[in-house]
């Protein structure tokens, strides 16, 4: 039989806070974390909301030791999963194996375009620190360098889904006797590239997004950093604390439609959430509480939507979409909300979906509105969609 | 279990795609920028949807829908690619528009395929795969890192018939910026005297191949691939030595069992020392072959490397133009290729005979 991967330690950095208290009660408020783009020069400075992380580079550099030359993803990278593995408290880290599995969607793209613009103008000019080892993979490597991490890494890819992807991976790895140790999740720095290319998409909402409602106009882009730290039986034996939950089941199916849009039905939605179950030998009416990818695209959230009602008819699980708080961190918001899903088993949360006012007129649901704590949550369901039609979805479960 | 690959394709600075004989008609470049080998993309996509694809995405998808042809088989079981880099021409493309356009007007279709999974996503479509998907970006590994996925999903028996890829487009901003960071060599050189002198520098490639790999086996199979692994920042030479020797063991082998050692030398000096150590060491009774004369080097060069080696074993054939020393051989049945990256990533394969 297949040995159970148990979530050891959680770590985030987001738009609404630096770290998983300051999550917690940013939640409990109900305080979102969008304003004015303030990290970079935009034509679109004051029309397009965003989440940004609420420190600076050089606060960022402070806090972590690294330089001036890494990029922002990597700088949030680290303080996350330094945050995730800390809790986690593995007192023989170092004589197990271990692994770091991280996503991002850009790479150092933030440094890269200050490059680009000297490239441009002059081939011979651009600092070359500022491209040189900027790829995906170097923000990988920068993180796992900084952890001690070694025996294994990698890092994943598949755009708006790419953390789910590395956290479940690392669980994979796990079962597959590979390691006994993976920090999984992912990493996003807001940059002009994706604020750009999603204003060219017409998907930005220029007021502070509604997703699930139905006059919903579009995301706010955010960014962040969420790592998990996974752990053998064997290593959740050996914890002086207890575990949160295992990583039941997950996942990743394509809805191969189109490119960029969802499928009218949510196809590639539908398939990663009932195979997700199937995983987990749950039922849909076990689920307590789905985190929604609802990114507030009238595209995504119809799909989904239309997903979950096939699925879950005729009784519905609270759900929300805590990037009604956080923004869409691309490439981190499988692991930003796969920490916010292993918190609301831990502290019986159900997370408020912000600014909802209409129900969407394909659906027979609403998101929950309110903050609730205390709540008796066993399953969670947190869905992950990108683009190229990428979709996967992850179950927690209380042990 | 047993892991093989079915079929292959390979789209690489050499004549590798199609049929068209294995590697008797060799290209020489005199450049220190290599380029692919384009097939006619007409016989394996819509022409509607060529004219907006990038080259990597071009030679993803016929590399893909190739060795799916080749390994007679309609629908994947999951589809998996490697890319270090991702699509670079349409990353490029925007970028430049951003800054020249100064954000306004700007069309999205580069964005929308900049993504790194726009290859595994358009092999999706196109094939209306609704199965496992993903894609790695980890710099030298990327391609292995795809393989070890397709590796673990076939032992969990999660999916059968695995498309598994690496894909890598080299452009002009690219090739300038690697150029300035010193990857490649100052002067033009003809890439079949590349080991002849070696000197800083080797030459710039790109290029896309696919495997099937299932676990059934099959006379028609083109080869087992026995075991991959890879590793970071080894201490030394020696433990590199260990790493390889454990390897082996793993598959009750030692060196002497190899038939066949497929080196990752480039010409690049730093990069060559490892091979030439080992090759008067660890494998000092091997056979010794190279290959990135022909193909040139970049991030998923190994998928160049594993394509020659399914196809040496399946055809029971070395092409003279590989071998380290010019000895003829025997027909192999255990190949190694050994690869590595900046000298800080190191993978390992070995390939046997069905």
């Amino acid at each position: 039989m297949e040995q159970s991967v148990y979530i050891a330690g959680v770590g985030v950095i987001s738009g609404i806070g630096n770290n998983v208290a300051e999550h917690l009660a940013a939640f409990e408020r109900g305080e979102p974390g969008m304003a004015d783009i303030t990290l970079f020069k935009s034509i679109h400075q004051y029309d397009r909301p965003v989440a940004e992380v609420k420190l600076t580079d050089d606060e960022l550099i402070a806090h972590t030791g690294l330089s001036i030359h890494n990029s922002r993803t990597a700088l949030l990278s680290l303080v996350a999963a330094k945050e995730a593995l800390a809790d986690a408290g593995i007192s023989n880290f170092k004589e197990l194996r271990t692994g770091f599995v991280s996503a991002n969607t850009v790479g150092g793209m933030d440094k890269s375009e200050g490059f680009f613009i000297d490239f441009l103008a002059d081939n011979s000019k651009g600092k070359l620190k500022n491209v040189f080892d900027h790829e995906c993979g170097s923000m990988t490597e920068t993180v796992a360098d900084q952890l001690g991490i070694s025996d294994f890494m990698t890092t994943i890819s598949t755009a708006c889904s790419s953390s789910a992807n590395a956290i479940f991976y690392g669980a994979r790895l796990i079962k597959n006797d590979i390691l006994d140790v993976v920090i999984a999740g992912g990493a996003d720095a807001l940059t002009k590239f994706t604020l750009n290319g999603f204003n060219t998409l017409m998907i930005l909402d220029k007021d502070l997004c509604k997703p699930f409602d139905e006059h919903r106009e579009g995301l706010n882009l955010g960014e962040g950093a969420g790592y998990v730290v996974l752990v053998s039986d064997k290593v959740a034996q050996m914890l002086k604390k207890p575990v949160y939950c295992t990583l039941s089941g997950y996942n990743n199916s394509n809805d191969a439609y189109h490119q960029t849009a969802s499928s009218p039905d949510g196809t590639g939605s539908y398939l990663a959430m009932k195979k997700a179950l199937k995983k987990s030998g749950l039922k849909p009416s076990d689920i307590d509480y789905i985190n929604l990818h609802g990114t507030g695209t009238p595209n995504n959230d119809s799909a989904e939507g239309t997903a979950v009602k096939r699925l879950f008819q005729p009784d519905f699980p609270p759900m929300s979409s805590t990037k009604s708080f956080t923004g869409h961190t691309l490439g981190a918001s499988g692991g930003v909300e796969a920490v916010f899903s292993v918190l609301a088993i831990r502290h019986g949360l159900i997370y408020p979906n912000l600014r909802f006012e209409t129900q969407m007129h394909e659906v027979p649901f609403e998101p929950e509105t309110k903050f609730q704590k205390g709540k008796d949550i066993k399953h969670v369901m947190s869905n992950s969609f990108g683009f190229g039609g990428n979709c996967t979805s992850l179950i927690f479960s209380a042990v | 279990m047993k892991v093989y690959i079915r079929s292959s394709a390979c789209i690489s600075a050499q004549k590798t795609f199609g049929n068209v004989g294995f590697l008797n008609d060799i290209i020489e470049y005199n450049s220190t920028r290599l380029a692919a080998i384009e097939p006619d993309y007409k016989e394996f996509i819509d022409p509607k949807l060529i004219r907006r694809m990038s080259h990597v995405i071009k030679m993803g998808v016929a590399a893909a829908k190739e060795c799916l042809n080749n390994g007679d088989m309609e629908m994947p079981g999951a589809i998996i690619t490697g890319t270090a880099f991702g699509c670079m021409e349409d990353t490029v493309t925007f970028l430049t528009r951003i800054v020249e356009q100064d954000e306004e007007l700007l069309p999205p279709t580069a964005f929308i395929q900049s993504t790194h999974n726009t290859v595994a996503a358009q092999i999706a479509l196109m094939l209306k795969c609704h199965a496992y998907n993903n894609t790695f970006v980890h710099k030298g590994i990327s391609f292995e890192s795809a393989l070890f996925d397709a590796i673990m999903l076939l032992n969990e028996a999660e999916a059968d018939n695995i498309l598994v890829g690496g894909t890598e487009e080299m452009i002009d901003a690219s090739f300038k910026v690697f150029t300035r960071l010193g990857l490649y060599r100052r002067k033009p050189v003809s890439n079949l005297s590349l080991f002849a002198t070696p000197e800083k520098g080797t030459i710039g490639s790109q290029g896309a191949g696919f495997f099937l790999l299932t676990g059934k086996s099959s006379p028609d199979n083109q080869a087992e691939l026995t075991g991959l692994t890879t590793f970071y920042k080894p201490a030394d030479n020696e433990d590199i030595e260990k790493r390889i020797t454990a390897f082996l063991q793993k598959y009750l082998l030692t060196a002497n069992d190899i038939d066949l050692v497929i080196n990752g030398k480039n010409g690049d000096i730093k990069n060559d020392e490892i091979y030439t150590s080992l090759n008067s060491s660890l494998f000092k009774n091997n056979n010794t072959a190279n290959y990135k004369h022909l193909s040139g080097e970049y991030s998923v060069a190994s998928v160049f490397s594993l394509w020659l080696a399914a196809n040496i074993l399946k055809r029971g054939a070395v092409p003279g133009v590989i071998l380290e020393n010019e000895v003829k051989i025997d027909t192999p049945k255990k190949i190694l290729i050994f690869n590595h990256y900046q000298n800080k990533y190191y993978s390992l394969m070995l390939v046997s005979a069905v």
